[in-house]
């Protein structure tokens, strides 16, 4: 069979909507792109946990400190997920799961912007929850449809578990909404500081070469514009009903147009975060991942030798 | 006799003065450690790693909210009062459990010391004459017992895998032994705590059990046995706490202390 042949077949395959499994045969290019993709989510997965880390010992009760540390948990437990997908598929490559840890703290793989940014209070920890995960659904539930069926599997379980993470946050979010001046203030100083971040998590508006080939591959289906509009019928309506005020004096809802009108990020400024890692806590994530796994080598390799001592007795 | 609930035991006001210590003791472990626990997320060696730490922090944390309701119930202040506005002086953790975490060796091997503790402590409430302990060291030893084989397997892998790792634990091992009397303890009231049968054996046959399975897992890792365990010279029982306590307290209630009247 030629390349040309095995190729119109995978796609005729795509375009009848079935499912390409690790094992099946697939073109580089479509491969390239799943890892692309599925290793900036496990990633992200993994440096969302940061953020919130310095927000788990100081949780203020006993039920706030057990549901967000299952909540993080829950996030590394997402990272470990997505990891073994794209070991699957970098595995061909020569790539294990080591060079993909690696790759975070040698700027090899981006992660997601709102990850780059600062945790100042405990509002920011119910925002992340509410609203930086509520949009990370919005995201992986239009994944679920994607062509290549290990990662629709890992989402499957991954959003019915993000959705009980919006709705931590959110039951934070309304104890500080219906709490003291002090609290409300500072529900509305996080989200005055997220909600650049927020719009620009979806990426840019129009279709980039490489959303171009993945919308082609059905390994995505939805547009990074569809999905923001899709966010904002969601969540600002419940962001307006709670009393907070969004920081964008031009958002309206366009009648006519059926959409959003909104001010946009600055997409230079957000684009630099994540291509060049210049976010204010870029620098120190990456440092505290890189110390987890350069400085304990040490452990991974010991759980080697023990093995193999337990092996030969 | 038995108490079995709350009313009966604020009837008798010393079985009341005895078995509050106790709880605490019990109560500000679980908190302790949990809470050092979750101090690891995002930092193991690796990322399974990570997720299990996790869940053994859960549930630390979840058998001091058990407790915590217990001691509520006999009249102390809510869980959250007594988990978030207590002083260090209050407290009656060991003074090992509230540490700084160390590095993976010193984190293991406490924990293990501890799981090991904890299973034998459970074992001495299981028949306490305080129904309501008696049936909450049931259930909660059935989460322990996962935590004891996880931090066994990691404890004895470490020694046997020799090099740094044999390194890191022995001197992980070297520091921990002189806290550890701290530990394992059931605090100043034992005696009245026995003669009223809310524990069924004493610090000494404790530590006799402890030190009789401790010893098989060190010859499994090939470690050298420390010898006796030294009285120590800090007791958290008593209240006697390390500056690392406070350090702890200080970022544990950090959002708390903003306004402790707040619904958070």
């Amino acid at each position: 069979m030629t390349e040309d042949v095995r190729y119109a077949r995978f796609m005729e395959r795509i375009e009848r909507g079935e499912k390409i499994e690790a094992t099946d045969w697939m073109p580089d290019e479509y491969r390239h792109l799943l890892i692309k993709l599925i290793h900036m989510h496990a990633v992200s997965e993994i440096m969302g946990a940061y953020p919130e880390k310095e927000w788990v010992p100081k949780a203020p009760t006993l039920r706030r400190k057990l549901a967000i540390m299952a909540k993080v948990q829950d996030e590394m437990g997402h990272g470990q997920l997505l990891l073994r997908v794209a070991e699957d598929l970098a595995a061909p490559l020569g790539k294990t799961r080591e060079d993909l840890v690696e790759d975070v703290y040698k700027s090899r793989v981006k992660f997601h912007n709102v990850f780059h940014m600062e945790a100042k209070t405990w509002a920011d920890a119910g925002v992340i929850g509410w609203l930086v995960d509520g949009a990370a659904i919005i995201n992986q539930a239009a994944l679920l449809e994607t062509s290549y069926a290990p990662y629709a599997r890992v989402l499957k379980r991954i959003c019915a578990e993000e959705s009980f993470h919006m709705q931590h946050g959110e039951n934070i979010i309304l104890a500080l909404a219906m709490g003291t001046e002090e609290q409300k203030q500072m529900l509305q100083d996080a989200l005055n500081y997220w909600w650049e971040s927020l719009l620009f998590f979806f990426g840019p508006k129009e279709v980039t070469p490489a959303a171009e080939r993945m919308l082609h591959y059905r390994i995505r289906t939805k547009t990074n514009e569809e999905l923001r509009q899709k966010f904002l019928d969601k969540y600002v309506p419940r962001i307006w009903s709670i009393g907070l005020t969004i920081p964008d004096p031009h958002l309206r809802y366009d009648e006519e147009k059926k959409e959003w009108v909104y001010t946009e990020p600055d997409w230079e400024k957000f684009g630099r975060i994540v291509r060049y890692n210049e976010g204010p806590k870029s620098k120190e994530r990456m440092e505290l991942r890189r110390t987890a796994h350069e400085g304990q080598r040490w452990v991974r390799e010991a759980m080697i030798r023990s093995r193999m001592a337990t092996a030969a007795v | 006799m038995k108490f079995e609930n709350a009313a009966q035991a604020k009837q008798n006001e010393r079985v009341l003065t005895i078995l509050k210590d106790l709880l605490f003791q019990l109560a500000d472990d679980e908190l302790t450690l949990g809470h050092r626990d979750s101090e690891w997320l995002g930092l193991c060696p690796d990322i399974e790693g990570d997720v299990a730490f996790s869940s053994i922090a859960q549930d630390e944390v979840g058998h001091a909210v058990f407790f915590f309701d217990l001691l509520h119930e006999l009249g102390e202040e809510d869980p959250d009062s007594l988990a978030f506005n207590r002083s260090s002086k209050a407290r009656r953790n060991g003074v090992l459990l509230e540490r700084g975490n160390g590095d993976w060796a010193y984190s293991v091997a406490r924990h293990y010391f501890y799981d090991l503790f904890e299973d034998l402590r459970l074992q001495a409430i299981a028949d306490s004459s305080y129904l309501p302990l008696a049936h909450g060291a049931a259930k909660i030893r059935r989460e322990e017992v996962y935590h004891l084989m996880h931090m066994h397997l990691w404890f004895t892998r470490l020694g046997k895998a020799g090099g740094e790792a044999k390194e890191r634990l022995e001197k992980a091992v070297q520091s921990i032994w002189p806290e550890l009397g701290g530990l394992l303890s059931f605090g100043l009231h034992e005696q009245e705590l026995l003669k009223h049968g809310i524990i069924s054996f004493d610090t000494h046959e404790l530590r006799r059990r402890w030190t009789s399975r401790m010893k098989a897992a060190f010859s499994e890792a090939g470690l050298m046995w420390p010898g006796e365990i030294p009285e120590p010279r800090m007791d958290g029982r008593k209240g006697e706490h390390s500056e690392e306590l406070d350090e702890l307290l200080s970022t544990m209630t950090e959002v708390y202390r903003m306004d402790p009247a707040a619904n958070w």
